[in-house]
């Protein structure tokens, strides 16, 4: 899905676009961010990483996934992920890559995730043009 | 080992998920007087094919590669990158594309198979592919991208060859942005796996995907435009298509080269001949997976490759496995379609019976195809519904023991009987795991629940489709030894909520990273974090958005409304035992109607409102609670509703004042927070017309006083509550029912509600009369002032909400634009009220209103 290019900009523009400040974060409770239509799903960790990915629950098709619980999921290798699970259907999605880890018997369908940077207290998100 | 003895060297050609089996099946088995050497062609490590599509979606070579601790074992070498070349069988030594020359004591072929390409004319030009290996995806996706920039629009693509891959490559194509249409020269889809009726239904499914199906059509050319590249395709009837880009599904040859040219033994139609312990012609060289031809014939089919696999590995240590022939089971997700087939799919043997369930308008087709005498399963088809597959594919060739019917009812059907199964049934096809083998993992390997008996079995570990079954056989041989089946809260937690309920309170930890850190682990989940912020807020009794437990909560909890499928919100005032004045009915009214909210009464005789955004919700409660009303808590796992009859005060029949005390006991629990829902019923006389002996505790009044029923529920399994006690008087009824509540509150399981957990308490209901009535555990006063608590402690949420600036900045909708609504919510008319558009309004642009109106202050 992330290898679809829109035909008439072959070169997509990265800029970092301010969000909130920091301080506007709790932890582990998610906000919902605007960045034209597109909605942002910022989360920050326990560890004080701030996480973003699309807002979307491409299970449900609502803008929800700001609302939902912040977790972890550990796997049998050892590793533990930071995960955002769903408030309608509880699907989890890693926060780090957008990849689902629980699709609760449906189809995997991931998410986008954003890089984050924190900078003098403001928090932003790379953002490419469409 | 001993000094003179050198290591066996076993040569493996081919490195493959068929020889990343065997290695991994050697290793386990032999001692360290083995080497192992791994020739393969592709410059990657083994990688699960199965999966390869995945690495359209973003998957990169790295997740799809298998366990790679086989190939850092010492004994083991990987030569990636480089084929063999020849076999000097002579010599015994293998020759690689590199002139290395490799000595075998054993050698092991796992060539696996190629894609084939058909011989019509064009078949090579460039935006032809075909659907292999990783570098066939990359440069198919490189291609796309580069072809969609050239051409400056989304490009149509045709997949040519409609059996299971293709549909799994048609899938990709759409992955890719690419609109894409199968072309298949049989009459129907997967007609390999699927008889006539069921591909047709599949084609159906996939259609609705936008994905066009041709079926009975051969192509006979591909054309190029100017540039060179495919511009589109000629069919047999003479007709034309466009297209931009081609892949080939049209089936797979072994590839057997080598030991032809080696002179093995090898099957007219391709394959080098192996017998039952996969030994070819030469008894040093053995042949396993897709290359192989067992009883004349190839697979393409991974879970036959790694029985094959386990078989030459327990053979090359002395071991006497066979091979017993193809399982050409499948289970498969198809462009997002179940599809499974199993046993005699196709009714071949003679006189075969077949059971039919279709639902062409749902698009399930499900066959079971039966001995003449419909008693035994010989197998079956699946197409839009699978989940009966697993439990089903164990039974073929043993009696079905029910009405072949009922297994293919819709919603799964009939469960079938696990505890029944032979030691001798297969329950994982891919890894070829009997049902006697996963008892023998919990009572010889002491594996201790169903993840344990799948690392250490292979059961359920490729495909997935037979987990519930291992699952089901796992906990019923756990029983059996009289141990408990784990009742874990969730991965974090060891603990059942009970056995955490009792920790939290001994502990007295009080908030949630210091029980986490002291009796769990990471940092929690949607399971044991609303669960945890319920026991602390009955221990505790913290406002549900202080410090901490916010960030504990469900949406639900965390802004004090129920979500609704659109992401908006429903608000539902408390109106204790259903009754609301004349003013209030007007405010509510008025909210309704200034927020444009859909209103509807609710089954606890309540008023909800839906359609209320999240930065709303402030504002709605200002005036509700302005008027009087507090939080419904509609939301939480806690009190819902009271509902009561008109009661003595009005009816003619009454015997007691119904409403009053509904309204006495809701004032009482509200906000009391629960393993799940509760709800009360209050009838005035024995009519019962509160319907209360639905309820979590149902109060019928009596010309003796009230009578108390406790464990009813409505929903998914009713249940009539059962009588507790007769004849109370008010403080008697309610003293009971504290204690009741009480010790359901301490004592249940995670959204456990009253019914089940009565039926497994220790005695039952005569139990729970011991314990909360005589007291025969001495903890009923501990209740009482357990109840006494909540009671002196609540506060209305929503009130404390709106005095603290603080807690309203979390309905905020935008971080960074806190009053804007989400533009996502699209509504149309219905009845004269709003409701969410569907998607299908949403696409023809027919929504006609852009969110709920616009709020209104006053």
């Amino acid at each position: 899905m992330t290898m679809v290019t829109n035909p008439t900009t072959p070169v997509r523009a990265a800029r970092w676009v301010r969000l909130c400040a920091f301080e506007q974060l709790s932890v582990e409770r998610g906000r919902a961010a605007l960045v034209g239509d597109t909605q942002i799903a910022l989360f920050l960790l326990a560890d004080g990483t701030v996480r973003a990915v699309s807002n979307y629950d491409p299970y449900s098709g609502a803008h929800v996934l700001s609302r939902g619980i912040v977790g972890t999921a550990a796997f049998a290798g050892g590793a533990v992920i930071p995960t955002i699970t769903s408030p309608l259907h509880k699907q989890s999605w890693d926060l780090r890559t957008g990849t689902v880890v629980e699709t609760h018997g449906h189809d995997e369908r991931h998410i986008t995730s954003f890089a984050v940077a924190v900078d003098d207290g403001q928090v932003f998100v790379k953002w490419e043009e469409a | 080992m001993t000094e003179t003895s050198p290591p066996h060297r076993v040569v493996v050609v081919g490195a493959s998920m068929v020889a990343h089996r065997f290695v991994e099946s050697l290793l386990a088995r032999a001692d360290t007087a083995t080497t192992v050497t791994v020739i393969g062609e592709e410059p990657h490590r083994p990688y699960d094919r199965v999966a390869l599509t995945s690495f359209l979606s973003g998957a990169t070579p790295d997740d799809l590669t298998l366990d790679r601790s086989v190939f850092d074992d010492h004994r083991v070498d990987l030569l990636a990158g480089d084929p063999v070349i020849r076999i000097d069988r002579g010599a015994a030594t293998v020759l690689t594309a590199s002139r290395a020359t490799v000595p075998y004591d054993t050698l092991v072929l796992a060539t696996g198979s190629s894609a084939a390409r058909p011989a019509v004319e064009g078949a090579d030009l460039p935006g032809c592919f075909v659907y292999r290996t990783i570098d066939d995806l990359s440069s198919l996706r490189e291609y796309v991208a580069e072809r969609e920039r050239q051409l400056g629009r989304p490009l149509t693509g045709k997949v040519i060859g409609g059996g299971l891959l293709g549909l799994e490559a048609v899938g990709a194509l759409q992955e890719l942005g690419v609109d894409g249409a199968v072309v298949h020269s049989g009459t129907h889809l997967m007609s390999a796996q699927l008889d006539r009726a069921g591909g047709d239904v599949l084609g159906r499914l996939i259609e609705r995907r936008d994905i066009t199906v041709r079926t009975s059509t051969r192509t006979t050319r591909i054309d190029a435009d100017r540039t060179g590249r495919v511009a589109g395709l000629e069919f047999h009837d003479g007709s034309r298509e466009p297209t931009d880009v081609v892949v080939f599904t049209v089936g797979v040859r072994p590839n057997d080269a080598l030991a032809r040219e080696a002179q093995l033994a090898c099957e007219s139609d391709g394959g080098v001949r192996i017998d039952d312990t996969c030994r070819t012609s030469d008894e040093r060289i053995l042949a396993i997976g897709e290359v192989a031809a067992f009883d004349g014939r190839c697979v393409g089919l991974v879970a036959p490759g790694y029985a094959m696999a386990e078989v030459a590995a327990d053979r090359l240590f002395g071991g006497s496995a066979t091979f017993p022939g193809y399982d050409d089971s499948a289970k498969l997700k198809l462009s997002g379609v179940d599809v499974a087939s199993f046993g005699d799919a196709l009714a071949t043997a003679p006189d075969a019976l077949d059971v039919v369930y279709t639902d062409p308008v749902g698009g399930v087709y499900k066959k079971l195809v039966l001995s003449d005498d419909a008693s035994t399963l010989l197998g079956g088809i699946f197409v839009g519904d699978a989940a009966s597959y697993g439990a089903l594919r164990p039974l073929v060739g043993r009696p079905l023991g029910a009405d072949p019917a009922a297994y293919l009812l819709p919603s799964g059907g009939m469960e079938a009987p696990a505890g029944e199964l032979p030691d001798e049934a297969i329950v994982c096809s891919c890894s070829s795991v009997t049902a006697g083998r996963i008892r023998s993992a919990v009572h010889e390997d002491g594996c201790a629940d169903a993840g344990e008996v799948k690392a250490c079995t292979k059961a359920g570990a490729t495909c997935g489709s037979c987990f519930a079954m291992v699952k089901k056989i796992t906990a019923q041989e756990l029983t059996a030894l009289g141990k408990s089946v784990s009742s874990a809260l969730c991965e974090h937690f060891d603990l059942s909520r009970r056995q955490l309920y009792d920790a939290i309170v001994v502990s007295r930890e009080t908030t949630f990273s210091g029980i986490l850190e002291r009796f769990g682990r990471g940092r929690g989940c949607d399971v044991c974090k609303p669960t945890i912020a319920s026991i602390l807020h009955g221990l505790v009794g913290e406002h549900v958005l202080d410090g901490e437990s916010a960030a504990l909560q469900d949406t639900n909890d965390h802004v004090m409304a129920n979500m609704q499928k659109d992401g908006s919100y429903s608000v539902v005032p408390r109106m204790p035992g259903g009754e609301v004045t004349p003013d209030g009915l007007v405010v509510i009214g008025e909210v309704a109607r200034d927020f444009g909210l859909y209103t509807k009464l609710t089954g606890g005789q309540r008023i909800d409102m839906f359609g209320a955004r999240l930065e709303q919700l402030p504002d709605i409660w200002r005036r509700l609670v302005e008027a009087g009303f507090e939080s419904g808590q509609a939301y939480g796992k806690s009190l819902r509703t009271v509902k009561s009859c008109v009661g003595s005060t009005w009816c003619r029949y009454g015997v007691l004042d119904a409403v009053g005390m509904a309204v006495r006991l809701e004032l009482r629990y509200r906000g009391l927070r629960s393993p799940h829902k509760l709800k009360l019923g209050v009838s005035g006389c024995a009519r019962e017309c509160a319907e209360a002996r639905s309820k979590d505790a149902g109060v019928i009044a009596t010309e003796n006083g009230w009578n108390l029923y406790v464990g009813g529920n409505g929903g998914f399994t009713p249940r009539h509550a059962q009588l507790l006690a007769e004849g109370l008087d008010d403080d008697a009824l309610i003293r009971t029912i504290d204690r009741y509540f009480m010790y359901y509150i301490r004592t249940a399981d995670r959204l456990q509600r009253t019914a089940p957990w009565l039926a497994d308490l220790d005695g039952g209901l005569d139990g729970l009369r011991e314990v909360i009535i005589d007291d025969s555990l001495g903890i009923a006063g501990d209740l009482d002032d357990a109840m006494a608590r909540h009671v002196d402690a609540y506060e209305d949420e929503w009130a404390a909400t709106l005095k603290d600036p603080d807690k309203l900045t979390r309905f905020h909708s935008f971080v960074n634009a806190p009053t804007t609504p989400d533009p996502s919510l699209a509504y149309v008319a219905e009845r004269g009220q709003v409701r969410p558009a569907s998607d299908e309004e949403r696409q023809s642009g027919s929504v006609m209103i852009a969110g709920t109106t616009l709020e209104v202050r006053q």
